[in-house]
């Protein structure tokens, strides 16, 4: 017999609690809420945003109607509970509903502190605080009147530049003398009265209101001030603060301070009764942040699962203002001392203020305004408690100026670095080398510089800091962001080549080269596998591939190892496989002795270490399987991996699996700029980690989630939405097309990623998602390219294809000694 | 024997060597690698990069070099002397053509 839990309330922190209790254990409760709002769970934080009309309503929604359906969660919306009665172990509510509880939430949240001055009852006057106060300023808005907001901290800004975006004239009134006060120190205040000031708010602070009038109708006219100033107002929000609702629990008998008292495992004076969120005071703090209100959710769901061990822990709690354009991070202490010690940077002129407190070489506050990215790095800094001694020259500029990487005030970091600092990991390139060499050489671009110092030619990722040397060296005369080229035989970039590829009709590598005016005879390694790949992608019935001007993986398809052996991946459909593929495999690998037999990350099997002459013969064997090439070599569709979907799992809400070999049978074959990997997960938890894929799909209740731009190498990405569909086909429809786009304009080796930040997600999504006749124009391009594509290379040369690439040219006896 | 007197081997045709590729003679334990340039010019190195071994044979050739399938050095044809910012040399060997045949001398040029 499942416990029977009632829950008071169903704001943020009761919703994540639900939310992890669900997660840890799904059967232990049979779960009851009583909500007073008529609503589901939203996101409240984000109610700023749907003020200012960046945000509808149900995008903020966390938890709707199906998810309570869905969990065999009951959901009273708009009963506000009256009772609870200890000895019965009972709540009613005000509708008459009686419900049992084994364990008992309380989670009132907390009420908004109205000032009582005369008139605050007008109608008119209203908080911040829930959906309705929300709507109700968008109605107010719509007059295009004049608006007061009493009160300049975090939700009162808010809540003003929400009112300026829907056209009011907003005026703030702050009892302090700078706004937002405690969060911000004064000079930072000072630069975000600025801001709003500029924007056309009116700010007066160290203001103190002493009456709200009326106007004729009866409604809210005007606030008068202590110093006898009238500010005309149709409508006013108060946002001074807000108190804990603590009322049904005092009424029950619980210990009440300023909120429910609880101790650091959430339980209140009564063992069965739990509180948290707003509502409630731990250790004598009331806290209205979401973080803190988080952390109260996953121990009380620990509690709840019998888990006595996690206990809450006062935290400081870094601040950001949600209003758009305006960035603003604060965190820890910021008060002056005689043991503190500080460091500020000020550029007057972009508006940018950075304030580190420091306490024995410790961060123990930050305040940045203007510039605020580098917020959680500082923040990290300070909870950690790290000694800074050794990075304090360098800290006020930021993470990366301190780890040397790019962007943020890249040239005084590397200004800053000493000439023995290496620059390139992979080939042990230092600083001094670098400008040493461009100097000498008389080095201009980026490319000379690879060839003659190899920095930034191996992984690339250190290729900012070396341009960033460059500038340095060679001052203005240097342009990073002019054009690259395609490499050093050609002044052209990838994209000009390749729109001239088509507009000029170049259908071989020695007419582009011809036409193009390459300044070599015969290209190189890197020109040449870039136009292979565009000739075979643009021109697919006539182009012939020219596996010359392939890298030896693809040209043997098999890849090549440290020692000159090859691995063997064959394709597993899906992730998919069988007593009679794992025999197969394991008779070859017996037959040819192979050292190592390794599962891949994309859900396949891997063997190791065979011997170039061998390859035919071991695909041969496999052939017979029924195996064809996993071209787990290619620049082109590696792996679809799968989760079991609704086959197996009880969390599956498609066919994930069958979905994938839908989509690697359809797709195997094809050649793309740069490796394409994808995966189909059968519900959020997201089992086969589509969402760090090249293209990914995330099953769920509705249909499908098509996510695109993720990475899992050298850089880590989530991917983005590109849109939701609803069923199998379009799926096929919208994942072929995008790679089509892909395909027709992606640079050689560009992942899509990359590709991606350069046409823009928008972009994509206008034409795969919104325009159906581009989709379907690209589905039909990728269609017509697969029937030249889709030839197994394994079974090609089996039949005796690229001979040559396998045997040698003559074996020679050894002579005897002369 | 006069040690300019090369000891001449044949070894197959041009034609069995794809343009702008290379193929392989085995020699006991050493492996000679036969590129042809887009030129139809013939040149034999020892299928062995200087930097860490890798087969020059399975390298993309051009303009007179081979890149490295492994760590993308370059290596000239001529005279395996590694090219750019690279120190290294791999052994390299007479060739010489007979009409399509291709000659080889396995003793290395110094």
């Amino acid at each position: 017999m499942k416990q029977k839990l009632v829950i008071i309330g169903n704001g943020m922190a009761p919703g994540r609690a639900l939310e992890k209790l669900l997660t840890l254990a799904p059967d232990l409760y049979e779960v009851t809420i009583f909500n007073a709002e008529n609503r589901v769970n939203y996101n409240r934080i984000m109610l700023s945003p749907v003020l200012s009309g960046e945000k509808k309503f149900e995008e903020i929604i966390i938890h709707g109607d199906g998810w309570y359906i869905k969990n065999n969660v009951t959901l009273y919306k708009g009963h506000k509970i009256t009772n609870i009665d200890r000895a019965k172990k009972q709540v009613t509510s005000e509708h008459g509903i009686v419900a049992d509880y084994d364990k008992l939430i309380i989670a009132t949240g907390s009420t908004p502190f109205i000032i009582p001055v005369p008139g605050h009852k007008l109608p008119g006057v209203l908080s911040y605080r829930d959906l309705d106060d929300v709507t109700a300023m968008m109605l107010a808005a719509k007059s295009r009147g004049s608006a007061v907001v009493i009160g300049g901290g975090l939700l009162g800004l808010e809540a003003a530049a929400g009112l300026k975006e829907q056209g009011m004239d907003v005026t703030v009134i702050h009892l302090m003398p700078t706004l937002m006060e405690r969060q911000l120190d004064p000079a930072a205040g000072y630069l975000l009265q600025q801001e709003l000031e500029q924007r056309g708010i009116k700010v007066l602070c160290g203001a103190n209101t002493k009456e709200i009038t009326s106007d004729t109708d009866g409604k809210v006219g005007a606030v008068h001030l202590e110093d006898g100033t009238v500010i005309p107002a149709s409508l006013i929000v108060m946002a001074v603060g807000i108190r804990p609702n603590s009322k049904l629990a005092e009424q029950s008998g619980l210990d009440v301070n300023r909120g429910i008292v609880v101790s650091d495992n959430m339980q209140t004076s009564d063992p069965d009764i739990y509180s948290l969120g707003e509502c409630a005071e731990v250790g004598g703090m009331c806290y209205g942040l979401v973080a803190p209100l988080y952390q109260m959710a996953n121990i009380l769901a620990a509690q709840l699962t019998g888990d006595e061990t996690a206990k809450f822990v006062a935290q400081y709690t870094p601040t950001r203002l949600k209003v758009t354009g305006i960035d603003l991070y604060s965190a820890g202490d910021f008060a002056e001392g005689d043991d503190r010690e500080e460091i500020v940077f000020r550029d007057a002129a972009s508006g940018v203020y950075k304030r580190l407190i420091l306490k024995d070489n410790k961060v123990i506050g930050v305040v940045l305004y203007g510039e605020a990215s580098d917020g959680p790095w500082f923040f990290e800094k300070l909870k950690s408690g790290e000694n800074i001694r050794e990075i304090r020259d360098m800290l006020i500029f930021g993470q990366n100026a301190v780890l040397g990487s790019t962007n943020a005030d890249p040239l005084a970091a590397v200004t800053a670095l000493p000439d023995e600092a290496e620059i390139c990991g992979c080939n042990g390139i230092s600083k001094g080398d670098i400008v040493t060499t461009i100097t000498k050489k008389g080095l201009t671009d980026l490319a000379a510089v690879r060839s003659h110092t190899k920095a930034s030619a191996s992984c690339g990722s250190c290729t900012g800091l070396v341009e960033q040397l460059m500038t340095l060296t060679l001052g203005d005369s240097f342009n990073a962001n002019a054009v690259q080229s395609l490499c050093s035989c050609t002044e052209l970039g990838h994209s000009d080549v390749r729109r001239l590829i088509k507009a000029k009709q170049l259908k071989t590598i020695p007419q582009v080269m011809q036409e193009l005016e390459w300044q070599t005879s015969c290209g190189c390694v890197k020109c040449r596998p870039a136009l292979n790949y565009y000739l075979v992608a643009d021109w697919p019935n006539e182009y012939a591939d020219d596996y010359q001007s392939r890298f030896i993986n693809e040209r043997v398809h098999a890849n090549i190892q440290k020692d000159g052996t090859y691995s063997v991946v064959p394709r597993m459909w899906g992730g998919v496989t069988s007593a009679k593929e794992l025999r197969a495999i394991a008779d070859v690998v017996d037959k040819f002795d192979i050292p190592t037999v390794k599962c891949t990350g994309g859900q396949r099997i891997d063997m190791l270490g065979i011997k170039k002459q061998d390859l035919p013969a071991v695909w041969k064997d496999l052939g017979e399987a029924g195996f064809v090439s996993g071209h787990a070599y290619a620049k082109g569709l590696r792996t679809v991996k799968t989760c079991v979907g609704t086959d197996w799992c009880r969390f599956g809400t498609q066919d994930s699996t069958g979905l994938g070999i839908k989509l690697e049978k359809f797709m195997w074959g094809s050649w793309t700029p740069a490796k394409l990997k994808l995966a189909v997960s059968g519900c959020p938890r997201n089992c086969s980690e589509a969402t760090c894929k090249d293209i990914g799909v995330v099953c769920i209740d509705s249909g499908y989630e098509i996510h695109i731009g993720g990475a899992a190498g050298l850089h880590i990405r989530g991917t983005k939405i590109l849109g939701n569909v609803s069923t199998e086909k379009e799926v096929m429809e919208v994942i072929v097309a995008v790679t089509q786009m892909y395909r027709e304009q992606g640079h050689y080796l560009e992942r899509i990623y990359k590709w991606m930040d350069r046409v823009g997600l928008e972009e994509i999504q206008k034409q795969i998602m919104d325009d159906l006749d581009t989709r379907v124009a690209y589905y039909n391009g990728f269609v017509y390219s697969q029937k030249f594509a889709q030839v197994d290379p394994w079974s090609e040369r089996v039949s005796g294809v690229d001979k040559h690439e396998f045997n040698p040219l003559a074996t020679l006896a050894l002579e005897p000694a002369e | 024997m006069n040690a300019m007197t090369e000891n001449w081997v044949e070894i197959g045709s041009i034609n069995d060597i794809p343009l702008r590729g290379a193929r392989c003679v085995e020699h006991g334990d050493m492996t000679i690698a036969i590129f042809r340039t887009s030129d139809d010019k013939i040149f034999a190195l020892e299928d062995k990069c200087p930097h860490k071994n890798g087969p020059l044979s399975d390298g993309i050739v051009h303009d007179g070099c081979v890149t490295c399938p492994l760590h993308n050095w370059v290596i000239s044809l001529e005279t395996g002397q590694a090219q750019g910012a690279d120190k290294g040399q791999s052994l390299s060997f007479p060739v010489q053509m007979n009409g399509n045949k291709i000659l080889l001398s396995l003793r290395a040029k110094s």
